[in-house]
Formats: structure tokens, sequence, C-alpha cells
């Protein structure tokens, strides 16, 4: 831990400083007056010594035993005792020290992330209001290095912003094709205000602001975003494939329905979680069923299994896909259903959710799972209920299987 | 301001009769009809009462001139000192402190703690920024805002948002908590003291239409209701540190309705959680249940203590007598009483619901009967407030109303309109009505 935030600390250091790695570190004792210190000596360039290590190195020391401190937060309150000290303590830190705080967040989870960012946004005010600068060149630098955790770089670049309103101008329009889907989202949303002032008075305005809106469809990656730039880009009469934009597969083979009276279906391995056998007949839930071939040409991907498989109550379909990765990956399958559901890959259950018409949204449930090269095998079990509230009748689903961001694997 | 002053819903219980014969209370462990549930009929000692008063006022750091959680400081939702304006007109500024802007959305409502109005907003195109605003309630500055990442389930019904719940505070802390069941703890200068992401803990924990509960803080204990189809529970946690005290199962069922913190006249606090088959209620520090009232009770409204009794939304409103403070006795239900979306307030003696029709009802808190109806219109989702003896409150359209109180009758004394969607329950502080309706915070005031 203390090896990657020194390579990763920016700013002038002491040679005090650069030398205070070692064990001894540990022991310094941890008060911020040590950082004061230690803050006057980095400003004037001055190795300060206090017997054996300096006040620079017990700041050194104390940041990054606060940092590994926080880092061991976990679920269910774990760590917390120990981290609401060192918070206090690194809410302290100079401001110099915010690109080093946020390098704390490379490889850390959500929770963690979160507890990073209170510390970042109090150091951050406190210099402010204290009529202080914040590190932007080392600020720029940690949002230019892509190896640094997606969330850490958006902060950083909000903490630009909060003092250089040519920050939006300067910094985002190269990022439309970042792996942080905030600065991503930043940059398509510079795109889509381009192709607005491109305006259509004549036809080189119209191939500005198509070019324009093309880009940010192409690069964007939330759905309200793709919906507006589509929007667009059919009102300049140019064509918009959704679908393929997002990767939905819009060919299915489904059967059903079986039975799920009172819900007990959900949890019964019917026989295509046993063993996909296209050619086979079953036992429904009234009558033989047997796989059939269906597709949609719904923007979304939506399969209606109402109109597919029959407006049944207390029922079950499965839906199965065949799909080709062009190499063995990592990957995202991505289902919106409002009913029950369950998505297996290749054989292996990736994701259950238990719940009936509690709202459908793309992208809804997420499975993770890792792509053979070559064929893989979709497998969904979408679960009706018996409610009898109009707002409770859909059956149907959505799906795509994509990267951590939302871009499709071809 | 005396104890009382602040207080005022405290007064002594009188004689009160048993209905709801197919209810029944459970006691440790044992079930009683609530037909045979008889009736305490007796006084209560002015010791009592001031036992009761003091437990209130120690529960929290909170002043009182704070607002600190949802409902206000005994979730009666009801300043009866405060001297709010009886006309205001937003266009024309009148009576208009300020308006200060709000970033992201949320139905939640306002608090006031130390001269500080707190909000909180998600903001985000899946509703994943988590955002805590401080302003000044005398100027509506902004002092800090501060920014999270979801950790839970974002996604909602178009018409709410991550942040429907509203914060709470004892008057040292904040607690800000989210749809995503995710819970941010701030000093009062906005520091961050702990986060907690109980789905991160609980993954399936969620509602997809939204979740809305508000955490309650009481005995330095965060109580907060996450009852869903997944993981349902409800978890008292420290309120210092963030870990949990304790965790209970709940019903799987979705429910989204508020604790309550509901003080005992023998002077010791309880939690209510209200889900839809039952209301139970808790230590506050170690969950341990007190007693349970099993009643189809509502989802959205949320149950309300005072003076010894509990009013919960069960056959419209169904009153429990818990003068002897662990064993509740069915006193009378009310179906011309049924709230709305709104919850139920009580002032000293009287009960106000507002239905889903948009009619304001006043009943007789000792037996339930219906004193009097007015038409006030419209939907409100935001629960409405008492002060001086008026009722303020706003429909979903922004359409304020201010109707004078009395046994006799509702009388509509002012309107206004703030010109867009209102969710937010109203908050009162000081002499002043703050208001958060889409874009923005208001403080209506008389200068």
């Amino acid at each position: 831990m203390r090896a990657v935030l020194s390579k990763k600390r920016s700013g002038k250091r002491s040679p005090v400083l650069a030398a205070a790695s070692g064990p001894a570190a540990s022991g310094i004792a941890r008060t911020w007056t040590a950082v004061a210190w230690a803050a006057v000596a980095w400003t004037a360039g001055v190795g300060l010594s206090l017997g054996a290590i300096g006040p620079a190195q017990a700041a050194d020391a104390q940041i990054e035993s606060g940092l590994a401190t926080v880092r061991k937060v976990g679920p269910k309150g774990a760590g917390h005792k120990e981290a609401l000290e060192a918070v206090k303590t690194l809410g302290k830190a100079p401001a110099a020290e915010l690109p080093t705080i946020l390098a704390a967040m490379d490889g850390a989870d959500l929770l963690v992330a979160n507890w990073l960012r209170g510390v970042v946004e109090t150091v951050a005010q406190r210099e402010l209001d204290a009529g202080g600068k914040l590190p932007i060149a080392a600020l720029e630098q940690f949002l230019s290095q892509t190896s640094h955790s997606p969330r850490a770089r958006r902060l950083a670049y909000e903490l630009i912003a909060k003092i250089d309103d040519q920050a939006e101008t300067r910094l985002i329009p190269g990022l439309i094709n970042d792996p942080s889907l905030e600065l991503r989202r930043d940059a398509v949303a510079l795109a889509m205000r381009r192709g607005e002032a491109a305006g259509t008075a004549t036809a080189e305005a119209k191939a500005a602001a198509a070019k324009a809106f093309r880009e940010a469809f192409t690069h964007a990656r939330d759905l309200d975003q793709i919906k507006a730039a589509a929007a667009k880009l059919k009102g300049l009469g140019e064509p918009v494939d959704l679908p393929e934009h997002f990767g939905f597969i819009m060919k299915w083979k489904v059967v059903g329905p079986f039975e799920n009276a009172g819900g007990a279906g959900f949890a019964v391995a019917y026989p295509p979680e046993r063993e996909v056998s296209l050619a086979a007949e079953y036992d429904g839930k009234k009558e033989k069923v047997k796989w059939n071939d269906v597709s949609t040409t719904d923007d979304y991907g939506v399969l209606d299994l109402n109109k597919l498989v029959g407006p049944h109550k207390g029922a079950i379909a499965y839906a199965y896909a065949e799909f080709t990765s062009p190499r063995e990956v990592a990957a995202e399958l991505r289902l919106g259903s409002v009913n029950a559901n369950k998505i297996w890959l290749n054989g292996d259950l990736v994701a259950t959710n238990a719940v009936y018409h509690s709202g459908s949204a793309v992208d809804q449930y997420i499975g993770a799972g890792k792509l053979k090269a070559g064929k893989n095998v979709i497998l969904l079990k979408i679960a009706q209920n018996e409610q009898t509230e109009s707002w409770a009748q859909d059956w149907k689903f959505q799906f795509r299987i994509c990267d951590a961001i939302g871009t499709p694997i071809r | 301001m005396s104890l009382l002053q602040q207080f005022p819903g405290i007064e002594i219980p009188s004689t009160r009769g048993a209905c709801g014969r197919r209810d029944r209370v459970v006691f440790a462990g044992r079930v009683l009809a609530a037909g045979r549930a008889q009736s305490a009929g007796r006084a209560q000692s002015a010791g009592r009462v001031l036992a009761a008063a003091l437990a209130l006022f120690a529960a929290s750091s909170a002043t009182a001139a704070d607002w600190a959680q949802f409902r206000g400081p005994d979730g009666t939702s009801v300043a009866a000192s405060a001297k709010l304006p009886t006309s205001f007109n937003v266009a024309a500024k009148q009576n208009v402190a300020w308006r200060a802007e709000l970033a992201g959305r949320g139905p939640s409502s306002p608090i006031v703690v130390a001269d500080r109005v707190i909000v909180t907003s998600s903001d985000g195109p899946l509703q994943e920024k988590l955002i805590v605003a401080c302003f000044d309630a005398k100027t509506g500055k902004s002092l800090w805002r501060r920014q999270f990442w979801a950790t839970g389930r974002t996604y909602s019904h178009p018409d709410s948002a991550n942040a429907a719940p509203t914060p709470a505070s004892d008057g040292k802390r904040i607690y800000a908590f989210y749809s995503s069941n995710d819970m941010v703890c701030l000093d009062l200068e906005g520091n961050l003291q702990w986060f907690r992401g109980l789905a991160f803990d609980y993954p399936k924990a969620g509602n997809d239409v939204g979740m809305a509960s508000s955490p309650v803080v009481v005995d330095d204990t965060v109580v907060v209701q996450v009852e869903n189809l997944g993981d349902s529970f409800a978890a008292g946690l420290d309120a210092a540190t963030g870990e949990t005290r304790w965790r209970t199962p709940r019903r799987a069922s979705m429910n989204w309705t508020s604790p309550a913190v509901f003080r005992t006249l023998q002077g010791k606090n309880a939690v209510l959680l209200q889900s839809p088959k039952v209301l139970t209620a808790h230590d506050p520090k170690s969950g341990e249940q007190l007693w349970q009232f099993e009643a189809d009770c509502q989802t959205i409204p949320s149950a309300v203590g005072a003076d010894g009794r509990v009013y919960v939304p069960a056959k419209g409103i169904t009153a429990l007598d818990l003068s002897e403070g662990t064993a509740p006795k069915v006193m009378w239900d009310s179906n011309q009483l049924n709230p709305g979306p709104a919850s139920p307030l009580i002032a000293g003696k009287r009960i106000y619901t507002l239905n889903r029709s948009g009619v304001l009802s006043c009943g007789d808190v000792e037996n339930g009967k219906s004193l009097w109806q007015l038409r006030v219109g419209g939907t409100h989702w935001s629960t409405p407030v008492i002060a001086d003896g008026r009722l303020y409150c706003v429909n979903q359209e922004g359409k304020a109303r201010i109707i004078a109180l009395s046994d006799a009758k509702g009388e509509l004394i002012g309107e206004a309109d703030f010109g867009e969607r209102v969710q937010g329950s109203l908050a009162v502080a000081g002499n002043a009505l703050f208001v958060r309706s889409d874009k923005y915070l208001w403080k209506i005031a008389t200068p």
C-alpha cells in the first residue's frame, strides 16, 4: 500500500520525506502538528529532521496509515471504529495530498471509495474556505491517467472545475471514449451541445449537427443520452439502430408455460434447467409445451411473453439464445424484467431475482460471467405471479451482453 | 418557552373505549383478542406526563427550534407555538424570506438543525449521485454540499427518486438515507463521520419502484426500515459509529412507511415499525420487540404516537391505548379518518388526516368521531404541518392551503402556488415554514 501511494504521490517532496518509507515510519506519533510542520517543510523545500525521523516523514506515514485504515472498511460496519479516527486525521491533510487520497480509491470497493470521497471533499473545502489553492496540475495529471479509479478521476475533475470555469472546454472533449462513465457522459453532453449549436439552417450546418450527434450516439452509454442522441439523428433523417447499439438479443427460443402457482415454480428446476433439448416436448402448466422461435423488432429488445406464450398467470417461461463471443472475456449479462427471473450462462446460474412487479428498466439486473470464445448458451427463466391488479399483468423481458460500462461485446 | 409550550400535544388522557374486535394484540408472545382488551380508563398523573415530556426532550440533542426528522421533533407534525405567516404569495415574494436552488431531485423533506437547513437530493442518469446540501436557515446561503456514490439499487418510479427518505439529525450529526439503502453520516459542518451501504451488506434489499422510508434517531441509535421483496429487515445502527446494534428480519413485501418514535408515559422510548400486516414496537438500542399489533396496515402513511397512544393507519385509523407502556389496547378505529399518502397529524385532542381525494378530516382522539371534513383538493404526498392553530398543506401540484382549525370546522384562509411539484413533507423551525419543491428550497416567514 505504502509503495503504491508513494509512487503516485504528487507535489514537491523533501529528501527526508522520500526516505521515510521504512518500517520506522509506522512508529511516528500521529499528530497533525507534525503534518503542519511538514507542509511548511515541503513549501520551503527544506528537509527538516526531528531526530531520526522528521515531521514530513511523520505526515507521510500518518496519511498512508490513515488511508490504509480506511481501506479496511468492509461490509456490515467492519473497520468503522478505526476508520472514524482515520477520516478525522485525514481531513486535516494538506490539499497537496489530494492526489494521494484519490489514488487510494484505486482498486477499492464503493464503500471505501465513499469514505475517501468524504475525506477529499473535507480537505478541498477547508482549503478553499481558507483562501488556499488546490493542486491543479497534480489533479490534471491524475485525471489524465486512466489507470486510476474512474470515480477518483471524475472527482479530480470536479475539484478542478470548482476553481477553473474553463475546465470543461479544456479537459472534457478528449474524454468521449473514456473508461469513466461519468467523464464519458460529460463529453457526450458536450457533443450534444455542439450538435444543437450547429443548427439546421444550411446543409453544412445539418451535416455538422449530424456529425456531432453521431459522435454522441456512438459513445453514449447512458440510456438517457442514447435516447436523446438517437432522437436528434432521426430528426435529421439519419439512420439509427438502437438494438445494435445496445447489443440486445433479438431472437430467442421460448418454451412455456410451466406451473408457478403461489410462486412455488420459481424454485422448481423444470427440465430446461437440467438440460436444454430444443427438440424436446415437456409437461407444461396445462398441456405439452415445446420450444418456439420468437423474435422482436422493438428498439429496446423487449419480448412480450403475454403475446408469445399467452397471458398466463402463475406461470413460467424459459428463453434460450446462443451468443458468439470473439474471445474469452468477462461480461455482464443485463436483464430488464418486471417479473421474477434467473439467468444462466453456459449452465452456470449468474443471477436470481425473486421480485415481481416492482418496476422495470433497461439493465435492471446484472449477472457477471465469463464468456467463452465461440458459442455461449444463455438461458433465462421469467416467472409471472398471480397478482390481479391492472399494473401487474406485464410478462416481458429484454436482455443484452456487454462489458462493465455497457459496450456490447461483439 | 416552557416544556409544555414546546410539547403542547401532551395532555392528561381521559377515559377511552375499546373496539376493533377483529384485531389481535400480542404482548410477550400471547395473542389477546382486542375485544377482550380492557380500556385503561384512568387519568395519568402530571408527574408521568412531565416524565414523558422530559424523555422527549432528552431523546435528542436537537433543540426545540429544530425540525430534525420526518414529521418534526415528536413525529406529530405539529409546531404548536410557531408563528407562521397567515398568507404568502410566491410569485409576489410576499412572506418569502428566500429561495435556494437545489441540485438533483428528491421527494425528501428538509430538516432544520442549529440554524441549518439540510436537504438531500440524488442526481445522475441512474440517480446514483447522493447529495447532501446545507443552507443557512437565516439567509438561504449555501454552506456546504457533499456528494457520494450509491452502492445499492437506484431505480425508482419516475415520480420518485433515490433521495426519497427524509434525513434525520440528533443535533450533532446528520443521517442521510437513500432509496439505495445508503446511509451517509456527516457532522453539521459536512465532514464525513461514517458511511454505510446496507444494500452492500444485503444485496437483495431494494425496490425498483423506489424505497422511501425515513430513518429516525433515538437513544443514540439510527433506526431504518428496509422492507421489500428481497432482503427485508429493520436495523438499529450506532449513531456514533454506524455499526449495527441490531437487525431484525421483516416480512418480504413492499412497504414505504417510516419508523416512528413513541415515548411512553413511563418515559421510555420505543420505535414503531409499521408493516402491511403488523405494527411492532421495539427497544431502540437492543431492537427487542416490546409488543405487536396485527392489522392490515397501510404501506405509505406512517403511525404516530402521542400522549401514551398510537394512531396507526389501519381500518382508516386505529387508535391504540398504551398507557401501561407495553400492552396495546384498541380504543377505536375509524374509516372516516382514512389517510392517503400523507401521514396523520396529532394536535392535542384532535387527529387530522388527508385522504387520497384531498379531503381533510378532523377527528376526536378519544373516540375517533369525525368532527368535520373540508375538501382541500389534490393529491398530497407531503404530510402537512400544524402551527398556532392553523394547518399548512401543499399538494403535489404545488398548491398550498392554509386552514384555520377549530372544533367546529376547518376554514380555508389562505392559498399559494409554488409553481412546481411538491412531494416532500413540510418543516417548521422558529417562525418559519420550509418547503422543498422540485427545484427549490423555500423559506416562508414574516419579515
